[in-house]
């Protein structure tokens, strides 16, 4: 069974098996505003914990997307690159980043779930 | 990520910033309030800076800029005293109309720029709200002779842009829709004093409204009661400005940068560039003669990746050969743009740069400017 996970910088992570889905959520998208780019990864890339992933821009600035934990990409959210403000209109479902193969699936386990995230943000 | 806006937003209750007479308004519209040039201002609403943009494009936004510096010179020498201090011909000014200007230093470098309008027996000076106490005291301690200087604190600022704006406006100010681009003159709304110029920062047609801050919230609401009126944020006044062409100082202009470099020399008449008697006019005049070794230009990104300010620009050789002063994403346009400056040789429509982003070179092209066309009222 899997559950939604999300990091203290916003991105959320779904695992399935190995594998997670991540993007930024949707109390994220709202503080960026309008989305207008997004610069996705390589497919293959390794990835580490907290270091940069991806890049998202607003029409004001541009945001680092940090991976959730250690992997290797597998796929990315191609739509995006014809409309990244698919970000905005449905942060949680279609406008998904990437997928990724994790290295340690227990990396996000200690993540927060829905319910911590929401305490966080409202902190 | 990092949610730098948050940290904004909390910084600007924490530090003091000043508020205009309108903070209220931008609190009860759900503005999301950013600390600039020492005032909290609200960079958007929750329309977001692409509809607000539109807003402006396609009918009428009302943005609130009383943080900008608005300054009266009375006395009988305050032409000559201030065309020491600027390269416009003020002498050649009619009454009621308004030029675009900057103060430069020895060098030819720009200290800020400024509205300028001839008001009778005095002019008007709008400038930069960052600049403004650095722009006063160089003033008082600069102008010669009989003039007198009072700063404006008690008026606000509205700015009504778009092709909206004539229809609107004259509802509430019958005749203002016959003032022709840069026109700057007194009407009386509502009982208000205002000083109202035909102008802004948008690129399209609309007015700058000087305004009694007693009356400017009230001036407001009557406003934004109209149908085809939005408030709009920083946020939409920066992607618009840039798609404009037009300045911000700070980025694209400044001190290190002369007016012939930023490509602002149709804002020196005639007269002024013959004549000089400006600081810096022999650096002015040289690089009229002669050029200048870079220039300002527009550039556009092939792909749909922004182009940020400090983003360096090189030739297909991996040569430096510029830096990006402002960029971003153009609602209107649907894509990316930026300004910069290049080596003058580079400058000319078409040429292929190659822009560093993220260490990545994206490939771009120097475009003229406007990236939108202008839409003013010239009558």
């Amino acid at each position: 069974m899997s559950e939604k996970r999300y990091t203290e910088d916003h991105e959320w992570v779904m695992v399935s098996g190995d594998e997670a889905t991540v993007g930024i959520s949707n109390h994220a998208q709202e503080q960026l505003g309008d989305i207008v780019f997004v610069e996705l990864p390589d497919i293959g890339k390794a990835l580490a914990k907290g270091k940069e992933a991806a890049v998202v821009e607003s029409v004001k600035a541009a945001s680092e997307i940090y991976a959730p934990a250690d992997g290797e990409v597998l796929a990315v959210n191609e739509a995006l690159n014809d409309e990244p403000g698919k970000v905005n209109s449905d942060p949680e479902g279609g406008g998904w980043f990437f997928k990724m193969k994790l290295s340690d699936a227990s990396q996000v386990a200690s993540l927060m779930d829905e319910a911590a995230y929401k305490a966080f943000i409202e902190g | 990520m990092t949610l730098s806006e948050e940290a904004r937003v909390e910084d600007a209750s924490a530090s003091g910033a000043k508020h205009t007479v309108l903070y209220a308004l931008h609190q009860e519209l759900g503005g999301k309030i950013v600390p600039f040039a020492g005032y909290a201002l609200p960079v958007q609403y929750p329309a977001g800076i692409m509809a607000e943009h539109k807003q402006a494009r396609e009918a009428a936004a009302l943005f609130d800029v009383s943080h900008m510096g608005q300054v009266k010179l009375e006395g009988a020498d305050r032409i000559a005293a201030l065309e020491a201090l600027v390269p416009a011909d003020l002498a050649g000014l009619a009454l009621g109309r308004q030029r675009y200007s900057f103060f430069t230093n020895d060098a030819g470098g720009i200290l800020d720029d400024l509205m300028i309008s001839n008001q009778g027996d005095w002019l008007f000076l709008v400038v930069n709200a960052a600049c403004k106490e650095a722009d006063i005291a160089h003033l008082k301690a600069n102008l010669k002779g009989d003039v007198t200087l009072t700063e404006m604190t008690d008026r606000a600022l509205i700015a009504l842009q778009g092709p909206k704006a004539a229809d609107v406006l004259a509802r509430l100010a019958p005749g203002v829709q016959t003032l022709r681009f840069m026109d700057c003159k007194p009407v009386d709304i509502d009982g208000a004093a205002c000083l109202i110029s035909r102008s802004g920062y948008t690129g399209e047609d609309g007015y700058e409204i000087s305004v009694p801050a007693a009356k400017a919230e009230a001036l407001a609401r009557r406003l934004l009661a109209e149908d085809e009126v939005a408030p709009a944020g920083l946020g939409a006044r920066d992607s618009l400005r840039l798609e404009a062409g037009l300045c911000l100082y700070g980025h694209d202009i400044d001190t290190t940068t002369t007016p012939v470099e930023a490509d602002l020399t149709w804002a020196i008449q005639k007269r002024r560039k013959q004549e000089g008697g400006f600081p810096g006019a022999a650096v002015v005049q040289k690089q009229l003669a002669e050029g200048a070794g870079r220039r300002r230009v527009g550039l556009k990104p092939e792909g749909r990746a922004p182009m940020r300010e400090g983003t360096e620009l090189q030739d297909d050789n991996g040569q430096t050969v510029g830096s990006v002063t402002s960029g971003g994403f153009g609602p209107t346009l649907g894509g990316p743009l930026a300004m910069g400056y290049v080596k003058t040789a580079l400058a000319a429509e078409g040429t292929p740069l190659q822009a560093m982003v993220r260490g990545k070179a994206m490939p771009c092209r120097v475009v003229a400017l406007p990236f939108v066309p202008h839409n003013y009222f010239r009558g």
